[in-house]
């Protein structure tokens, strides 16, 4: 960022086209960083506005208001509250819907009495004729006494004009305020003017209400101005004056500047919100969007999945082939290669995920689900905004837990974050499939459902049933009391813009890939480690097995074999895995399951990892067969039966169901809820039920 | 159909008179949701889902 750089907050509504502006002033340019101590997500990019000017813009969250009620929204207030040069916004761009446009002015004026300069962007203005509106600009920039500009961002239409506008506002002289709360009432807010007149009234009178105070306000004006705060219902009945008063000025500002043609309206959304509310077509056209969904996930992404799978395996062998023996290259071949194949191969799915989740929240259908799903999800002491967590958590449970940020009941809140992780997450599917393709027979059932997928999708029911149940305990044992409020605001619908939908899959994705891939690669090469090394009897291992076969009938591939096994049995690794295996027996499996078992507690995924690392360690250059293949032939010498026969898979598919295996979602609530005791109470209360349940199911069906 | 009671001014809360439920503001009903709650109204161009208990905070004169 050179020196000149114009910094540029992006404000807005929700469902105003806020993120197609962002898209298509910054495009590729987006970063998305931390704000410091919150895990709120900073999207910034980089905006060329003439041929010697660029622009750093930050993408706010979208907000009602400067008031927040969420952990997003308090965001925005403490962004424009920084007096930091470095940090604080030059110019701040409000984005307004043009159909909306009342209810988008309010937070321009509270933002317009910060008194830093504002451009208006109104948006979708190509709906204008369609709706019927009209706005008179040149009277509309005077009575605001504000740059405002036309713009259409989905079609593209206005940007350059944005940007010229953001250079002519910047070096223009500072703004006025909209609103002067002195009218309501003049000697209490004279008297809150006086304490530091460096800040705009209105910035005061934030820090009383918000109780939000920026780095330049000194011990005792702190106090001066909470000692403003003391009188609550004062307080309130002045936050109440004072919207309405906001709301006064607005209306009369669009009397004379905005004008609608009721006649013209169509009634597209009407209809449409009959049938997707509808009391019995709405649910069923929701389980068929799941339907969909889940059918997806499993289908479409099974080619590339299969085509990584198949690469990466190919790409081991011919690495082994070309580079010298040693110990670097069995790293690269053992270690690294099945790693980094490890976590490009959950891409497809998560990508796809992540696809339907931005579009139905981009056409709007999303707000319909949670106003249908809310009286159900009420019951179990959750929210009908808990419903997208829920779905999200079908992708990663760690942007499920960021998107239940919007529920401001915090009980329904918490119970939410508590049973995310119960959904099946893309982390799981990895060993879903595997152990799918291994127990179930790929047939169809009714002549066209597939077996696999079937038995796929009732995974993913016991998980939501698991979620649901769940939350009801928590709602019975939990005793926090919090009133539980609730506004959803119902979009419009519209048809997904492509670029906002694969700018966001790429977001997600790529912030998936480099965040958990992290956790994978550098425990694939740990575990290649512990796996090629171990104490005085690894080393004797090789010795051993040549002397006790010798004098019998063993031909030479199979001698190779059994020197292999009896390595991995000896390194420090599988001295862990026998070191569980007394305890994880009775479930029906054997330490090479317990290794993956103590690995998978980093991340799910990487059981199909350490598998792979586990059976690829010791086989030799010209037979390294797929993963899949080498799990199917492994047989348990105790029992000389095959590993992952029926019984066994079921038991693993319910611990993988239920058990809370995920380091980086632990982290994630721990950093939401503040506090060590949720992220633990998930910890042990899941794996133990896992742990209950897997025994159970093992040995019934044993 | 009706409108927003002045008498509601101190009932409501601020975020909902900051999403337009403002008294003298007309409100029409949209949708009930099929388990009778929430409800969806329309109130000076906001499209909102509120629940119930909330709605009743609010008194609204009937003008049908």
């Amino acid at each position: 960022m050179s020196k000149k750089d114009i910094k540029v907050a992006l404000i807005g509504n929700p469902n105003t086209g806020k993120t197609s502006l962002f898209n298509q002033l910054t495009g590729l340019t987006q970063k998305v960083g931390n704000y410091p101590g919150v895990t709120v997500d900073k999207k910034q990019g980089t905006c060329k506005l003439s041929a010697t000017q660029n622009a750093i813009i930050t993408d706010l969250p979208g907000t009602y208001s400067i008031n927040p009620t969420s952990i997003d929204e308090s965001i925005v207030l403490k962004t424009l509250l920084k007096k930091d040069i470095k940090e604080s916004p030059d110019v701040i761009l409000v984005v307004a819907d043009v159909e909306n446009l009342k209810r988008n002015l309010l937070l321009f004026s509270q933002i317009k009495d910060l008194e830093i300069p504002t451009v208006l962007a109104i948006n979708m203005v190509d709906q204008m004729t369609r709706k019927g509106i009209s706005i008179d600009l040149t009277a509309l920039k005077e009575e605001l006494n504000t740059e405002v500009v036309l713009i259409s961002a989905r079609k593209n239409q206005g940007i350059e004009a944005v940007k010229a506008t953001i250079i002519k506002c910047h070096v223009a002289a500072k703004a006025t305020p909209m609103c002067d709360n002195k009218k309501i009432d003049p000697a209490y807010f004279d008297a809150l003017k006086a304490i530091n007149p460096d800040y705009t009234l209105y910035e005061l009178w934030l820090m009383v209400t918000q109780k939000n105070f920026p780095e330049g306000i000194s011990k005792q004006e702190k106090e001066k101005l909470l000692s403003f705060n003391k009188d609550g219902s004062k307080l309130k009945r002045y936050q109440h004056k004072e919207t309405i008063y906001r709301y006064q000025e607005i209306n009369k500002v669009l009397k004379k500047t905005y004008l609608v043609d009721k006649s013209k309206a169509t009634d597209v959304r009407a209809k449409l919100d009959k049938i997707f509310t509808h009391k019995i077509f709405g649910y069923f056209i929701f389980l068929l969007v799941l339907l969909l969904i889940f059918q997806a996930i499993f289908d479409w992404s099974s080619l590339p999945m299969d085509l990584i799978d198949t690469t990466f395996a190919e790409l081991s062998d011919f690495a082994r082939g070309n580079l010298p023996a040693g110990v670097f290259s069995d790293l690269i071949v053992e270690g690294i290669i099945p790693g980094i194949g490890g976590v490009l191969i959950f891409i497809p799915q998560i990508a796809i995920l992540f696809l339907f989740i931005a579009v139905l929240e981009e056409t709007g259908y999303m707000s319909r689900v949670v106003f249908l799903m809310d009286k159900i999800m009420r019951r179990f002491g959750m929210n009908g905004i808990s419903v997208i967590p829920l779905i999200s958590g079908t992708a990663c449970a760690i942007p499920a837990i960021m998107a239940t940020r919007t529920i401001s009941s915090w009980k329904e809140r918490l119970i939410t974050i508590l049973v995310v992780p119960f959904t099946t997450c893309s982390a799981r599917l990895p060993v879903y499939a595997i152990l799918i393709s291994l127990i179930i027979p790929d047939t169809k059932i009714f002549g066209f459902y597939n077996l696999q997928a079937f038995t796929l999708l009732m995974l993913y029911a016991l998980g939501f049933v698991t979620a649901i149940l769940g939350a009801y305990i928590l709602q019975k044992t939990l005793k926090i009391k919090s009133n539980s409020f609730f506004v959803v605001e119902m979009p419009n619908y519209k048809i997904p813009s492509i670029k906002n939908v694969l700018l966001d899959v790429l977001e997600k994705t790529k912030a998936f890939v480099l965040g958990a891939g992290k956790i994978i690669l550098a425990l694939s090469v740990v575990l290649w480690f512990l796996a090629s090394n171990g104490p005085e009897s690894y080393k004797n291992a090789e010795q051993n097995t040549i002397e006790k076969v010798a004098g019998t009938n063993v031909g030479a591939d199979a001698l190779q074999q059994k020197i292999a096994a009896a390595k991995l049995e000896n390194s420090y690794i599988g001295i862990m895995g026998k070191f569980i295996e007394p305890a994880i027996r009775p479930l029906g499996y054997d330490w090479k399951i317990g290794i993956a078992l103590i690995t998978s507690f980093a991340a799910r995924e990487v059981f199909v990892g350490t598998l792979a690392t586990i059976y690829s360690v010791g086989s030799d250059a010209e037979n390294t067969a797929t993963i899949k293949e080498k799990m199917r032939s492994e047989i348990n010498p105790a029992t000389g039966k095959k590993v992952f026969n029926f019984p066994a898979g079921m038991s693993l598919l319910v611990f993988y169901a239920f058990a809370m295996q995920c380091m980086a979602t632990l982290a994630i609530v721990k950093r939401e809820t503040k506090t060590w005791k949720w992220p633990l109470i998930q910890l042990f209360g899941m794996t133990g039920l896992a742990y209950v349940c897997s025994l159970i199911v093992f040995q019934i069906l044993k | 159909m009706g409108y927003i009671s002045e008498e509601s001014l101190d009932s409501i809360p601020l975020k909902l008179l900051e999403m337009g439920c403002l008294p003298g503001a007309e409100v029409r009903l949209v949708q009930i949701a099929p388990l009778k709650d929430p409800l969806y109204i329309c109130v000076n161009g906001s499209h909102l889902a509120i629940r119930k208990e909330t709605a009743s905070e609010i008194k609204i004169l009937k003008s049908e």
